[in-house]
């Protein structure tokens, strides 16, 4: 059936219909290449996995055949192209599926009271905590938020209310694009150049590491709050307008009402972006077992540092084998680490939803 | 605006207008200096670790010939997780637009976005701790079967750290950024284009390949290219995975495997005398340029394209 056939005669003599396969042939084609490959790994020993690889690869190869001899060519390489898409979605989840499930599995087991209230000073051996990395995390964090959020604000305001078409917010909003590409061991780097010019080559401080992950957050937040701003009606501004209100106070009190739903959602999710990078802390925050609430004196821990750390000096092994007992601890952490970006998109997403104004009517 | 002022009088302009302005134009200035901080003290702390003295680059002599085997990896690495992520990311943007139930669509975007929020030091762990495990018998078929390739050519690594390994976990890593951008460039096709294709006659597929490709090729390109972007500075999954030694291979499944720039400062920063810093900062200035490149000619491409779809 390559061509199209126009002549009466030629098409009744074909058929009017094209011959396609039976509803059921994917159902068929998949259980007899599981069957074969379920036969196979039983008798040559494979890897279970392995198996499942095979029946894919005779499933994705299969069913296009059967097209092709039955449905022709264009059909066939029409399911080969579904087949295709399919498998590469399903890879794609199998690693997040088996990432999240090792987490757990490692993890939970590794979380109690302990874990969470203690930190890993004189700790050799089992034991110790993640508290002095829980604090460390959350004051970074916190200062981080606090640096970024005004500037990212106030830039978005300029975009949107004051420099609209001038040559300053051209240049900032393709700073902007610049900086959501730089990769964020280079603003370690950067925090790490400044602090060390001023205070000497040893410093590592853990406020180096709020201003590095602020020159991460500051993209993201400009980016969302610049989009949420341009959400808001201009009618709305041209009433406060027409009713005398200073455009300063309409920003304040007409504009930035509106669309705070969607600022909230922008800042929660850049903090959920930037509380797990690892690179800028370990360059300019550094690492300790102990804790230190001072932003401005001393290293200080944060959780990703915490994994990092746990992970490349895990300790002795115990004798009777098994894995050494910073592996356990760096699970833990990680799955406090996940929770905790877990738990910030989905306030993210819920402020969002609450707050999602009437004109946005994207998901 | 005071706009119905009459003609003859100055429009008044209070200083709480003064003041929010100045502010909005300072943040926006902040930004300029941040950027422009970025480079210069990059530049002044990376520069004298360009003619350090020649102990410091050991295993080689100089800046130039320390670097390259470590920009090498670098690209290598990066090249490799494209490679993987770049079909499996198309495949999942088209899966999510134009496959899916459309009512599942969503939930399944969502899932996607899930791996970009998953910590980079977290995939560094899984990559170590299980990835790496579970490739070796890859690597052994890999070695066995295709071994004339150089990409194959062994001894297969026995920790199961390669740069193949850290390659499949900057895919995974690289494949949220590049299917976002995709599904978005694929769900923007003109409606009528795909339903002219199908109206003809047209298969999915086809509609897919003569009217969803054409209108989509230059967003997929920007997208690829903010993939490699990432896939350049990422650190932590590959400082993780890989226990690197400074050589220039194309073979991907040995013990031997190149360092990255990112990767090589953060196993190196913590034993770093201050000339040695220096030299790790001069690194990252190298990689800022290329990332910055890259970047730039993303920015590029969708200018271009984003002309060609206003006209």
């Amino acid at each position: 059936m390559t061509t199209t056939p126009l002549e009466p005669d030629f098409a009744v003599s074909v058929g009017l219909v094209q011959p396609r396969l039976p509803r059921w042939a994917s159902i068929l084609v998949g259980v007899i290449s599981l069957g074969v490959a379920g036969l196979l790994t039983m008798f040559l020993g494979w890897n279970p996995v392995g198996g499942i690889v095979v029946a894919v690869l005779l499933f994705v190869v299969g069913l296009p055949l059967w097209s092709a001899l039955l449905e022709g060519r264009r059909t066939a390489v029409d399911r080969l192209a579904t087949c295709l898409v399919w498998v590469a979605f399903g890879s794609v989840v199998v690693p997040l599926v088996w990432l999240i499930w090792l987490v757990l599995k490692n993890g939970v087991g590794a979380i109690d009271m302990e874990f969470l209230t203690y930190d890993m000073r004189n700790i050799v051996g089992a034991g110790g905590g993640i508290y002095h990395a829980l604090m460390g995390t959350l004051l970074v964090t916190i200062a981080a938020t606090i640096i970024s959020v005004p500037i990212g604000l106030f830039t978005a305001i300029y975009l949107t209310e004051y420099g609209k078409g001038s040559r300053l917010a051209r240049v900032t909003t393709f700073l902007v694009d610049v900086m959501t590409g730089i990769p964020s061991i280079v603003a370690g780097l950067f925090a790490l150049a400044l602090f060390v010019l001023i205070f000497g080559p040893a410093i590592r401080i853990g406020f180096g590491g709020s201003v590095a992950l602020s020159l991460l957050m500051i993209p993201t937040v400009v980016r969302s709050a610049e989009e949420m701003l341009r959400l808001v009606p201009s009618d709305l501004r041209e009433a406060s307008y027409a009713l005398g209100v200073p455009k300063w106070r309409t920003i304040v009190k007409v504009v930035l009402p509106t669309s705070l739903g969607g600022i909230i959602t922008g800042v929660v999710l850049a903090i959920s972006r930037v509380i797990g990078e690892t690179a800028p802390l370990l360059v300019v925050a550094g690492a300790t077992d102990s804790v230190n609430f001072n932003l401005f004196d001393g290293r200080m821990m944060t959780l990703p540092v915490y994994i990092f750390s746990q992970y490349s000096s895990p300790g002795v092994a115990p004798i009777g084998g098994g894995d050494p007992p910073g592996y356990a601890r760096a699970w833990g952490a990680a799955l406090v680490l996940i929770a905790i970006v877990m738990v910030l998109n989905l306030i993210a997403r819920i402020i969002g939803k609450i707050f999602a104004p009437p004109t946005d009517r994207r998901r | 605006m005071s706009v119905t002022a009459p003609p003859d009088t100055k429009p008044v302009v209070r200083l709480g207008d003064r003041l929010f302005a100045g502010t909005a134009r300072v943040a926006a200035l902040t930004i300029m200096l941040a950027l422009a901080g970025v480079f210069v003290f990059l530049a002044i702390e990376g520069i004298p670790g360009l003619s350090a003295p020649a102990e410091i680059y050991q295993p080689f002599d100089n800046f130039w010939s320390y670097v390259g085997p470590l920009v090498f990896g670098t690209v290598l690495a990066a090249v490799v997780a494209l490679i993987i992520a770049v079909p499996f990311s198309i495949g999942v943007a088209l899966f999510i637009s134009h496959y899916a139930p459309p009512r599942v669509a969503g939930p399944l975007a969502y899932v996607i976005d899930l791996l970009a929020a998953v910590p980079s030091v977290v995939y560094g762990l899984w990559g170590g701790l299980a990835l790496g495990q579970a490739m070796k018998p890859v690597f052994g078929w890999l070695f066995d079967n295709l071994s004339f390739l150089p990409f194959f050519e062994g001894p297969p690594s026995v920790t199961g750290r390669t740069i193949l390994t850290a390659g499949i976990v900057l895919a995974i890593m690289v494949v949220p950024i590049t299917t976002a951008i995709s599904r978005e460039v694929f769900a923007q096709t003109p409606r009528l284009h795909e339903e002219a294709a199908m109206a003809l006659g047209a298969t999915q597929w086809e509609t897919i390949r003569y009217a969803v490709f054409p209108y989509a090729r230059s967003g997929v390109v920007s997208a690829v290219m903010l993939g490699l972007g990432r896939a350049l500075g990422e650190t932590m999954a590959v400082a993780m995975v890989l226990s690197a030694t400074p050589v220039v291979t194309l073979n991907l499944i040995s013990n031997t495997n190149p360092a990255t720039i990112a990767s090589n400062i953060a196993s190196n920063y913590k034993e770093a005398t201050p000339d040695k810093q220096a030299v790790l900062i001069a690194t990252g200035l190298v990689l800022f340029a290329v990332t910055f490149a890259v970047n730039f000619l993303a920015r590029w491409v969708v200018g271009r394209s984003e002309r060609k779809v206003t006209r």
